[in-house]
């Protein structure tokens, strides 16, 4: 028994080398050239050190590996590496100073028509399109770091642009400073997980007509406008970390015409919007804090059957505000910080229910510059009147069943 | 001078207001940090009494003291004394009482349980309301004889600061809401120490609901060098204007 294995063992020893070569790379040969030359399924080990060169094609299965992650310097040319082909394999590459065009979307790594290909711990900096994909499917995009410089928001492209592609993983990237974060268009039956996206000049994560994706356990941070995502149905969003998106129109995440969605267990802390809604339906709400937003939540009146049940709100200055008197969603057994109720028979929830919209949190939503009045003893006054009496405020727009005490996330989710 | 002010000042304490004052505000102090471990609630808790209690405490006790000290200021001023400095001294001795209690009342539970720029802004504004509503009550104690009618106008004082100036800002951001008018609105808030104290604790307290369009600018404005410097201007102008006033009338005022 042992001798046989031991023979098949040697046997498979020989043979992979001679169904895939490996060709070593120094600085000085040119990459397309090794390319041209290389058998389809063999592997490229790049050595450490500068390469320039841009618009390196490649149209077969290949595996490029960089050892100690040599640097392939485009010059502001062009894009770097352009795939078409099946099975390609790119990890631990370099990748800076792509061309700067939207003519030809100039991009560090660019991939047209492909399957089944992994690019992995690769680092691009001064890009202009980090990765970008079209019309490919069963990606893998793991462990990549993208940083751009630009000042401004037509100064670059999007970190990981995803175009017509399906059933791909992106997981734990790193994207920094670029137009939008990720941004998926006509994508379907993708995940994104573990991804931290920060200060991008636009949008954090940026989605439309992409249904059936998920995104778990993502950090969308101080990015320009925060997350925006469109026209798609069944998202599930959760355990994702929406932070300190500030400014005129940012928002932890804008939603606009999703169905069918489910966002749990998300934190949204120092938005100036925690969530924007508009036209959305059909989606669930369960299990997020919002912690100190300006507004937790911008619910407008063309949004129906959605559901906010177990939250969190603590701190925001205004819970929620809304631009009409229909509502047509439920708010049940959230805890909001500032309910003033009682319970008597101790069940934990309070026994008179919560209007989460006050009266000023509706005059601003008319006229923005009545917002130098907050917390002045008129406006507290005119708050608490409104609370006994609603008469501006939607009257539908309650908590029958407000927690007493907050929920206790960590220990749930974990 | 300061032999007067010294006697001004015993006096008060010995009136036991300034002790009363003090327990009251270090009590309120306490059971708003005990109540809440945030800071952020802890400030805004504080601002709420800064703003509405302080001017009214330093309105009606700056009457009082006016007041009840007439005799003696009467027969200071009989006296080969400045009247300047007889003045002085009485509204001095008020502003040292009672920026003292503020110290003291709520800075002693903050070395205890801890404080921030927030809080420490905080305090600042309480003592310029103070100085502010102790100026305004003086100028109405020497506008009349009777020491019910100023303590009347210095109480009108308060509501008009507090409650009234807030619903002509209201009224008319609604009734010219088709105008822009960041800032109008930015101009009224500077005649009207109570809002400028509470913009400017705004600034630091509820950062990301401004940093809406119209709320950037108004950041853009109190954040800015220049805009923190116009707003101490005008609080120090608002702590001179009503105490000059009630100088020049004290100097040439028939007791």
């Amino acid at each position: 028994m042992k001798a046989t294995h031991i023979i098949i063992g040697l046997l498979l020893i020989w043979f992979i080398p001679t169904q895939a070569a490996i060709i070593e790379l120094k600085p000085g040969n040119s990459i397309q050239e090794a390319i041209n030359q290389a058998a389809e399924g063999d592997t490229l080990k790049i050595l450490p050190g500068i390469y320039l060169e841009h618009e390196i094609i490649i149209r077969k299965p290949l595996t490029l590996i960089g050892v100690d992650y040599p640097t392939i310097d485009a010059m502001d040319k062009g894009n770097v590496i352009i795939v078409a082909a099946e099975n390609v394999h790119i990890e631990g590459l370099r990748i800076i100073r792509t061309g700067k065009s939207n003519l030809d979307d100039s991009a560090g790594i660019k991939f047209f028509d492909s399957k089944n290909c992994t690019i992995i711990n690769n680092r691009l900096e001064q890009t202009f399109f980090g990765l970008h994909f079209s019309n490919s499917s069963n990606l893998t995009i793991k462990n990549n770091t993208l940083i751009s410089v630009a000042e401004r928001e037509f100064q670059t492209g999007n970190g990981i642009h995803l175009w017509k592609c399906k059933d791909s993983f992106i997981e734990n990237n790193f994207i920094q400073g670029h137009r939008d974060g990720i941004y998926l268009e006509f994508v379907t039956n993708t995940e994104s997980n573990h991804n931290m996206v920060l200060e991008n000049k636009r949008y954090g994560l940026h989605f439309m007509f992409s249904h059936e994706n998920s995104y778990y356990k993502n950090t969308f941070k101080r990015n320009g406008a925060g997350v925006a995502v469109m026209y798609t149905r069944n998202v599930i969003m959760k355990e994702n970390i929406f932070e300190e998106n500030w400014g005129a129109s940012a928002y932890g995440i804008l939603l606009k015409d999703i169905t069918d969605s489910e966002v749990i267990g998300n934190i949204f802390r120092k938005n100036t919007i925690g969530i924007y809604m508009e036209g959305s339906s059909r989606t669930i709400f369960k299990r997020n804090e919002f912690n100190q937003n300006g507004w937790a939540i911008k619910l407008m009146a063309s949004c129906d059957q959605n559901t906010f049940e177990a939250n969190n709100f603590l701190g925001n200055t205004f819970d929620i505000s809304t631009n009409g008197s229909v509502v047509l969603n439920t708010l049940t057994k959230n805890y909001w910080d500032k309910y003033e109720g009682y319970d008597l028979n101790k069940d934990r929830i309070g026994d008179i229910p919560y209007r989460p919209i006050n009266l000023f949190s509706v005059i601003v939503e008319k006229i923005p510059s009545a917002v130098i009045l907050w917390r002045s003893f008129l406006v507290t006054l005119l708050d608490r009147m409104e609370k006994v009496i609603p008469s501006i405020t939607p009257e539908n727009m309650i908590d029958h069943s407000p927690k007493m005490n907050p929920y206790d996330f960590r220990t749930a989710n974990s | 001078m300061f032999k007067l002010l010294k006697y001004s000042l015993l006096d008060i304490v010995k009136s036991r207001f300034a002790l009363l004052y003090t327990v009251f505000l270090i009590l309120v102090a306490i059971s708003i940090y005990q109540v809440s471990e945030d800071m952020s609630k802890v400030s805004l808790s504080l601002l709420n009494i800064m703003l509405m209690m302080v001017p009214l405490i330093a309105a009606i006790f700056a009457t009082t003291h006016f007041f009840n000290n007439l005799e003696f200021t009467e027969l200071m001023l009989a006296q080969p004394v400045k009247r300047r400095d007889v003045f002085l001294s009485q509204i001095l001795a008020v502003i040292v009482v009672l920026s003292l209690a503020i110290i003291i009342g709520f800075g002693v539970p903050m070395i205890l349980w801890g404080a921030d720029v927030t809080v420490l802004t905080l305090l600042g504004i309480g003592i310029g309301l103070s100085i502010i509503f102790a100026g305004l009550a003086f100028m109405a104690s020497v506008l009349t004889r009777d020491k019910a009618k100023a303590i009347g106008i210095s109480l009108s004082f308060w509501i008009y600061f507090s409650l009234v100036y807030d619903g002509f800002v209201l009224y008319l951001i609604y009734s010219l809401s088709d105008y822009p008018l960041e800032k109008t609105t930015l101009g009224l808030v500077f005649f009207n120490p109570v809002d400028l104290g509470r913009i400017i604790m705004l600034m630091q307290l509820d950062i990301s609901a401004l940093m809406g369009y119209t709320g950037a600018f108004f950041q853009q404005f109190f954040g800015s060098a220049k805009g923190i410097l116009l707003s101490s201007a005008m609080m120090l102008i608002w702590m001179l204007w009503p105490m000059g006033v009630a100088m020049r009338v004290f100097r040439k005022k028939d007791f």
